[in-house]
């Protein structure tokens, strides 16, 4: 199919979710996708830059979901996409480390997930049109 | 890194996305962004004070 401009400017055509997706899996893809370069590449290196710091503070990266505080410890981790998956296949993040920093990264890894999550809605509301 | 430091790279990290994501044109993501920097920031050293003057 061929790729078409919406009246934003941006490239369309294809499956509508895909920037959601693409966002959502990669920090930036979906602006990328719609070749805004410059957001998505802000997107990406802040996205990246927290979740790179909560990691290099010794932040933990939830595996399992024992309570409450687990469960939305994970859901935020997971909108991290694949540096998520990637991470826990490296093995980063697993050891419980009792320093103030620490938790610090802990947190510092959920809100760039939730901040990815954000960035991926944006690109779909560019997509549909909804914002410029 | 020390705690303040660490405050800022998260008030700018976030702040740069919510400007992005918030605003519609680049004039008024800057702005934005910069406003919640300074909301970000001021809000800590703020709350950060309240806290000392309550400890002593």
């Amino acid at each position: 199919m061929a790729t078409e401009e919406n009246k934003n400017g941006a490239a369309t055509g294809g499956f509508v979710y895909l920037p959601l997706i693409a966002g959502w899996l990669v920090p930036g893809a979906g602006h990328f996708l719609l070749r805004k370069w410059g957001r998505g590449a802000l997107l990406a290196a802040s996205i990246l830059g927290m979740f790179a710091l909560g990691l290099g503070m010794q932040g933990k990266l939830y595996s399992n979901a024992h309570d409450m505080l687990d469960i939305l410890g994970l859901a935020g981790d997971l909108g991290n996409g694949l540096l998520f998956v990637v991470s826990r296949l490296l093995g980063l993040g697993a050891e419980q480390v009792q320093v103030t920093v620490g938790d610090y990264g802990t947190r510092f890894i959920v809100v760039a997930g939730l901040l990815n999550v954000i960035a991926a809605v944006d690109a779909h509301n560019i997509r549909t049109g909804r914002k410029q | 890194m020390t705690h303040f430091a660490a405050v800022v790279l998260f008030a700018l990290f976030a702040s740069t996305v919510f400007g992005i994501t918030m605003r519609d044109t680049p004039r008024r993501m800057l702005r934005y962004g910069i406003y919640c920097f300074l909301l970000f920031v001021g809000s800590a050293i703020a709350l950060s004070w309240i806290m000392f003057l309550i400890a002593r």
